[in-house]
């Protein structure tokens, strides 16, 4: 419940944005778009970075609700969650645990097979596996095993950082290494080729639910980080170019991903849509990205509602879930 | 599974099919968006060319100010002549000639940073297709207005004594025999952006006598000359041709950055065009920082503070030097006489570019060398910006980037023999 003190004024709202993370620009563009946001519903917020005053500056700002949107490390790896949970203070989205889990791809994508999702095959190589095994014999078992062509990412990072598409098994090494520079652990994934959706999912306190997908058609045929934050680069459909039971399909399974990942209040789960229809779990983001070209703004308007009430509803229900 | 829905999307740039051609030199860049980190303080920056202003004190600045504003205060905040401010035009003839020009104040143009200088010239001059030619490496905010005006850039072989003349003869000759036209031979000659060398005084001779015999025009950028540490840099090239040279000078580099002002000196003809097109562009430039500085060169001891400046880049370059030979000491760097940049080359199939990821990672950050091409080269070199950081922090950033680069060679000497 809101207490009364509450009742007929905003909730006073802390957003932490920037952080050291390869996201860090994302972070804090999306931050502000959220203070927009907000601010045009007459909610007070304040922006900061989750630094050396961090602990100082949720005493001197008394926030009834803070709202990371720190992409990247510490953002999504769970562990400023978890100081954030000492505080006291409620916050948006998942909790430390739920975050690590979710952040981390490869843990990810085996929690939701676990559960029946469909996920592309894959395999998860940290660095240091190739300095005990034997590269080439590594390299031919993981082209047999997954052939190509296949997707390599780095197991934690966003916006597209380090991620290649690569059709010959000869470029497997320089992918490698590309994504080896964003963490010490890479998936390798079999490519699905089809419809990209973005689903996101929201609980306002009535349970998840899928918000329109967004579909995604980058005008070069791969969605990078300049396709991602270019406007121009990418055509967006929503609602996306499917049949409804597809659609719905795809939803269901999103929010299944987002209740198995326990992302609580909000989450957009990245999915790929066979040509037979089928709909496959890529990955979940636990602080997606809300700039004003973001996919979960889009969603949002394509709903018919506006970016300051869902934001202001999700700050509600942080504060209610205390 | 498709449907027949609207053909196109949302793709949030209505304006997608309005824009001039030149625009698509413009676009995000994910270097960029990595060095929104360098703004932390636990990052050690190596990356922006940033000048130390700290040593430049602030009871100076507040004196300038207070002085300015009681004998020009009205005249300061307002319009005022799109070729400058004639006053500080004048003290801008005492600071060239530091490096033997001599000129007519009237062929000085005020701009807003020479930045605003380089970008006026080649509005002036460049059509698309038209070359540029310039050192290799180069200045990369030059390099970005040619990109912009679509102008072909042509690098011409650079070594510890500045630009080749026999490469820029043979390059000149390359160009003519394909039918190009080219507009200007750009030159940054001394403690150049990013190498950190000098154009000898050898050289300098006959790079003009090459151009003049082309009618190549030579845009001579000198932000850092008087910033050297032993010896005085050599004669300014446009004070051995007044008019094949338009020479470019800043506030940025012997002050602050932050005032925007530069100077362009050009022959009568261009100047003429300058000042119109700087009117047309912006009026004109800040009365304000423009009289602000000219009553800090009046009243002040510029001299012995631009000494202090020299003082801290040394000092910094030296730390530089220092931790490269602690840390890195197998890696070949230049060893600058003056300005703010090293050079460095890393160890074959290192590309500075796909390891600035993992530098950023281990909280230090540099300027990888594609930069500083317009053809793509540049993948085995990165700049060191020694001018901002303290000493200490220099040599903390140096070893964390000897940390970075062994660990992206170790990563490769794994895969290399695998890549076809």
């Amino acid at each position: 419940m809101i207490p009364e003190s509450k009742l007929g004024s905003k909730l006073k709202v802390q957003i932490l944005a920037g952080g050291i993370s390869h996201e860090r620009d994302i972070s804090l563009k999306s931050a502000r778009r959220v203070a927009d946001a907000l601010a045009e519903i007459g909610v007070t917020t304040v922006i900061r970075e989750p630094d050396f005053d961090l602990l100082k500056n949720i005493q001197t700002d008394k926030p009834d609700v803070i709202w990371p949107v720190l992409h990247g490390a510490t953002g999504e790896d769970g562990s400023l969650r978890d100081i954030l949970a000492m505080t006291g203070v409620p916050f948006v989205g998942a909790t430390g645990d739920s975050a690590r889990l979710a952040w981390d791809k490869p843990t990810a994508k085996a929690l939701v097979a676990r559960e029946g999702i469909q996920t592309p095959a894959s395999i998860a190589l940290p660095k240091e596996a190739f300095k005990e095994l034997d590269v080439d014999s590594v390299l031919a078992a993981v082209t047999n095993h997954l052939s190509m062509p296949v997707v390599v990412k780095p197991a934690r990072s966003g916006s597209a950082h380090g991620v290649t598409i690569v059709e010959d098994a000869k470029h497997l090494s320089r992918a490698l290494v590309d994504a080896y520079v964003y963490c010490d652990v890479v998936l390798i994934e079999k490519y699905v080729a089809g419809t990209e959706l973005a689903i996101t999912v929201i609980n306002l306190g009535a349970g998840e639910i899928a918000l329109p997908p967004v579909e995604i058609e980058p005008v070069d045929g791969r969605f990078g980080f300049n396709e991602r934050y270019t406007a121009g680069e990418t055509n967006y459909f929503v609602p996306a170019r499917l049949e409804q039971n597809v659609i719905k399909r795809a939803c269901d399974m999103a929010i299944k991903a987002h209740e198995v990942l326990g992302l609580r209040h909000l989450s957009r789960i990245d999915v790929i849509v066979d040509e037979q229809g089928v709909p496959w779990f890529l990955e979940a983001n636990v602080v997606p990205g809300l700039t004003e070209i973001s996919l979960v703004p889009q969603a949002i308007h394509a709903a018919g509602n506006s970016l300051g009430e869902v934001y202001y509803s999700l700050v509600e229900t942080a504060f209610r879930s205390r | 599974m498709t449907t027949h829905l609207p053909p196109h999307g949302q793709n949030f740039d209505p304006w997608l099919d309005s824009y001039a051609a030149r625009a698509a030199t413009l676009s995000v860049s994910e270097v960029r968006a990595l060095f929104s980190v360098v703004s932390r303080p636990e990052v050690v920056s190596l990356a922006g060319g940033m000048p130390f202003v700290s040593a430049l004190p602030h009871e100076v600045l507040n004196q300038s100010y207070e002085n300015m504003m009681a004998k020009r205060g009205n005249a300061a905040i307002q319009y005022s002549g799109g070729q400058g401010d004639a006053t500080l035009r004048e003290q801008i003839r005492e600071i060239m000639a530091l490096e033997g020009i001599s000129s007519s104040v009237d062929d000085l143009v005020i701009t807003t940073g020479s930045q605003h200088g380089l970008e006026l010239l080649s509005g002036l001059f460049l059509n698309p297709g038209d070359v540029v030619l310039a050192e290799g490496p180069s200045y990369l905010g030059a390099l970005g207005i040619f990109r912009h005006y679509e102008a072909q850039i042509e690098h011409v072989y650079t070594d510890e004594n500045g630009m080749s003349p026999e490469a820029l003869a043979e390059s000149i000759e390359n160009l003519k025999r394909q039918g190009k036209t080219i507009k200007f031979l750009y030159l940054v000659p001394n403690f150049a952006n990013p190498s950190g060398v000098t154009l000898s005084a050898e050289r300098r001779a006959p790079i003009l006598e090459l151009c003049r015999k082309n009618h190549i025009l030579v845009v001579e950028d000198n932000p850092y000359g008087l910033l050297y540490f032993n010896e005085p840099v050599p004669k300014a090239l446009r004070s051995m041709d007044e008019e094949g040279v338009v020479y470019l000078g800043s506030f940025s580099k012997i002050m602050a950055p932050g005032f925007r002002v530069g100077y362009v000196l050009a022959p009568p003809a261009i100047r003429d065009k300058m000042v119109l097109a700087q009117e047309s562009a912006l009026l004109c430039p800040s009365a304000f920082t423009q009289m602000l500085i000219s009553e800090f060169l009046a009243n002040t001891d510029w001299k012995g503070q631009i000494n202090t400046f020299r003082g801290v880049y040394k000092e910094r370059k030296d730390a530089a030097l220092q931790a490269m030979h602690d840390f890195l000491p197998n890696l070949q760097t230049t060893r600058p006489d003056g300005g703010f940049y090293l050079w460095i080359t890393l160890p074959e199939g290192v590309d500075s570019k796909a390891m600035l990821p993992l530098a950023v990672k281990e909280l230090v950050a540099y300027t990888p060398g594609t930069a500083f091409f317009g053809d793509g080269t540049g993948q085995r070199n990165l700049r060191i910006c020694y001018s901002f950081p303290t000493p200490e922090n220099i040599r903390v950033g140096i070893k964390r980037l000897a940390n970075v680069i062994n660990l992206q060679t170790e990563l490769l000497d794994t895969f290399s023999h695998k890549e076809s």
